[in-house]
């Protein structure tokens, strides 16, 4: 059995960490309903440009436009948005593992990435890093959004890469964090979102059967709109990834939190029964020398 | 008969819902130019340009900054997109005084490495904010 001593030290060392992770989650907690306030405020816009989007599309099947076909490098560049700080449970591998087990080939990736981990992770499984811009993750803006989605549709329109993907964390709930990997361009115009137009479908009813009409060329709004389209996907994605940190740092620091006082109470016990134990045999000594005296 | 008519108006911005209620006419800038929308137009989808938004509610008139994005149209309502939207409160009239100027000389330096496209829309954006004060 441990002497006392040794419990003692380990039982105060998983105290302190109990402490930290404790204020850990304290902080993620604030942090997350900050983030989840945001990731809210921009839902109706990410949705409002992609329903308008679809509306679009669907109406006019017969568009040609570089953005909707595929161009002729078979490089793909992947916007990955993880987190730049550890200690958040699967959060960032789950991103990774989406990317590396994704079935994407890996030697042909031009990876941008927002977020330290990620990048980080990436490159130890060879694939290229393109573009480091990880301070943005911290405190996501439209402007900081918007430089990084010119730089990818940049690259697309040189012909640098073929695809444009988008891997983040989508927001549930406070428990629920989904990692997705969605291909922003070329546009598809059976998008994964079905469920998204199906409810605007609903929503505006009649005003739907009615023929849009466009006072401009449909080629040049789309031209405006797929770009806003990238740059509102990148922003709420980053939105969205950052709230998912929070929720997935927060859980992790309960779940720590949790074990920690697990852990102590197991040690607790152990420390009082070693105590005892001590008490008794000292006890015996001082009986049996006593004993041996007399 | 037209001014009793009224639609639902929603301007969304990346960060908020900026404006949601009822209006009798909106008035804003598009690329083919100054348009004055009332209940019951036909769909349409417009891109915008910098410029000022005016909305006719039954207790008044509403003014504010609208920058680029776009607008659909529909008969009884419209949803605008916007990068940003600033009532005059939110206006800081110095600020865009000092981005106007900016931009006017910028335009008027006319050197090869300026982004004219770029400029441009910068002076649009100040205009537009100084324009709603007025």
């Amino acid at each position: 059995m441990a002497s006392m001593r040794d419990i003692k030290r380990r039982r105060s060392s998983i105290q302190s960490t109990g402490q930290i992770t404790r204020a850990m989650k304290l902080v993620a907690t604030v942090k997350l309903q900050k983030a989840r306030e945001k990731a809210e405020h921009t839902r109706p816009y990410s949705d409002g440009v992609y329903q308008t989007m679809q509306s679009i599309l669907e109406r006019s099947a017969g568009i040609r436009h570089p953005y909707l076909q595929g161009g002729g490098s078979g490089r793909k560049a992947v916007i990955v948005m993880t987190s730049n700080r550890g200690l958040a449970g699967g959060y960032n591998a789950n991103v990774v593992k989406l990317i590396t087990r994704g079935g994407l080939p890996l030697d042909q990736l031009d990876i941008y990435a927002a977020g330290k981990k990620g990048r980080e992770a990436l490159q130890r499984a060879g694939c290229h890093i393109r573009l480091d811009c990880s301070d943005m993750c911290e405190e996501p803006c439209y402007e900081d959004a918007a430089a990084l989605g010119k730089e990818a549709l940049a690259s697309f329109a040189r012909g640098e890469v073929g695809e444009i993907w988008l891997a983040y964390t989508s927001f549930v709930n406070t428990v629920v964090h989904q990692p997705k990997l969605i291909r922003l361009l070329p546009v598809s115009t059976e998008a994964s979102g079905q469920e998204k137009t199906a409810d605007s479908r609903e929503e505006t009813g009649s005003a739907a059967k009615l023929q849009m009409n466009y006072d401009t060329e449909e080629e040049s709004i789309l031209e405006m709109l797929i770009p806003k389209y990238i740059v509102s996907m990148i922003y709420g994605g980053l939105l969205e990834a950052s709230a998912s940190e929070n929720g997935a740092r927060m859980q992790a620091m309960d779940s720590a939190t949790g074990n920690a006082e697990e852990m102590l109470e197991d040690l607790t016990l152990l420390y009082n029964r070693a105590r005892q134990g001590a008490i008794t045999q000292e006890l015996t000594e001082i009986i049996g020398g006593a004993a041996a005296i007399g | 008969m037209a001014e009793e008519k009224t639609f639902l108006i929603r301007i969304i911005t990346p960060d908020r819902i900026f404006y949601e209620g009822p209006a009798q006419m909106a008035e804003f800038c598009t690329t083919e130019g100054e348009i004055g929308v009332y209940p019951g137009h036909i769909p349409l989808t417009v891109i915008l340009k910098p410029g000022v938004l005016t909305l006719t509610e039954s207790g008044g008139k509403r003014r504010a900054a609208l920058h680029t994005g776009f607008a659909e149209i529909l008969p009884d309502r419209i949803s605008i997109l916007a990068e940003a939207a600033e009532w005059p409160g939110e206006i800081d009239i110095s600020r865009a005084e000092a981005a106007r100027k900016r931009a006017e000389e910028r335009l008027a330096a006319h050197q090869a490495d300026t982004d004219l496209a770029r400029a441009e829309t910068a002076l649009q954006r100040a205009v537009a904010r100084i324009e709603t004060l007025r």
